[in-house]
């Protein structure tokens, strides 16, 4: 049974690459964001899996626990998870300013767009 | 665990993306919640769940909602570098110590300095909300000058094309007025 120690990061890899998939194939602008945020989103997990610890309950101190999971990490994806909100505002205001501009946020069209001038 | 996966696989083929990656948010949250990190879990579920699927709805509302389907001449060789790149990624985390393990690099550190001592320390029972404000206070000021600057930089970007078009408004009505 020594592979479910590995399951978390397997999943976190298959996560991770579906995002990526995402991001460099698909056309669209808001997808490739949302594709983003599936990438961001398998990072938080692997965090929290590196902080977790057999045994262990959540971070927050009760009379007789003395095993508790890393809060380290936690913080560092409250952090994260904030910081992704402020680079998914950025990026939609972006997708809002090309659509203004160009009128479409198919990424063939742009090109198209930008050639033609 | 199996169900984000489906959900994220679902993503791709579905026009209702937006909503879709809210029930990943969702999910997310359940599976930090599963990994004892409540924080976590409650700041996913508010901020992923929440405040990221009404900013997508009103990009989409300003935009289109509408993906316009297309010949997906690159794919291939994008589906081939994705399968490297994960299979170099999963050949790595065969390195890595087992989940829960508590000879973990990662638990040995500063973790046990943290969850036995910072009750005394800061007198909060909460270790996250210590660690988040008072040892890595700088940290947390460092977001939110991230979020700062991100609440300006959407004001410019957005705010710049609105007034343009209003100055153009503007002097398309001085034009019709002068002749």
């Amino acid at each position: 049974m020594e592979w479910i120690g590995f399951y978390n990061y397997w999943v976190v890899v298959v996560l991770m690459m579906i995002g990526f998939y995402i991001v460099i194939a698909q056309g669209n602008l808001i997808k490739k964001i949302v594709g983003l945020n599936i990438f961001q989103t398998s990072v938080f997990i692997f965090f929290i899996s590196l902080a977790k610890l057999d045994g262990g309950t959540a971070p927050i101190y009760v009379e007789g626990v003395t095993e508790y999971a890393n809060p380290l990490p936690h913080v560092l994806i409250l952090t994260a998870i904030v910081v992704g909100v402020a680079v998914t505002a950025m990026g939609l205001a972006l997708v809002i300013r090309i659509n203004e501009l160009y009128g479409s946020i198919e990424e063939d069209e742009i090109h198209e767009e930008d050639e033609a001038q | 665990m199996a169900m984000v996966a489906i959900a994220t696989v679902r993503i791709r083929n579905l026009f209702a993306v937006v909503m879709l990656s809210g029930i990943y948010s969702l999910l997310a949250a359940s599976l930090f919640v599963l990994l004892d990190a409540v924080d976590v879990a409650l700041t996913e579920a508010a901020v992923g769940a929440g405040i990221m699927i009404i900013l997508m709805l009103g990009a989409l509302a300003l935009t289109t909602s509408q993906e316009k389907v297309r010949a997906n001449r690159q794919s291939l060789a994008a589906l081939v570098i994705v399968m490297i790149t994960g299979g170099a990624l999963i050949y790595g985390t065969l390195d890595m110590p087992l989940m829960g393990d508590p000879e973990a690099p990662a638990h040995t550190h500063l973790a046990p300095h943290f969850t036995q001592q910072s009750v005394e320390e800061i007198g909060i029972p909460n270790m996250v909300t210590s660690v988040l404000a008072s040892y890595r206070g700088l940290d947390t000021l460092g977001e939110a000058v991230v979020v700062l600057t991100a609440a300006v930089g959407v004001l410019l970007v957005i705010g710049s094309g609105r007034a343009r078009k209003r100055g153009h408004r503007r002097k398309v009505m001085e034009r019709q007025a002068d002749s």
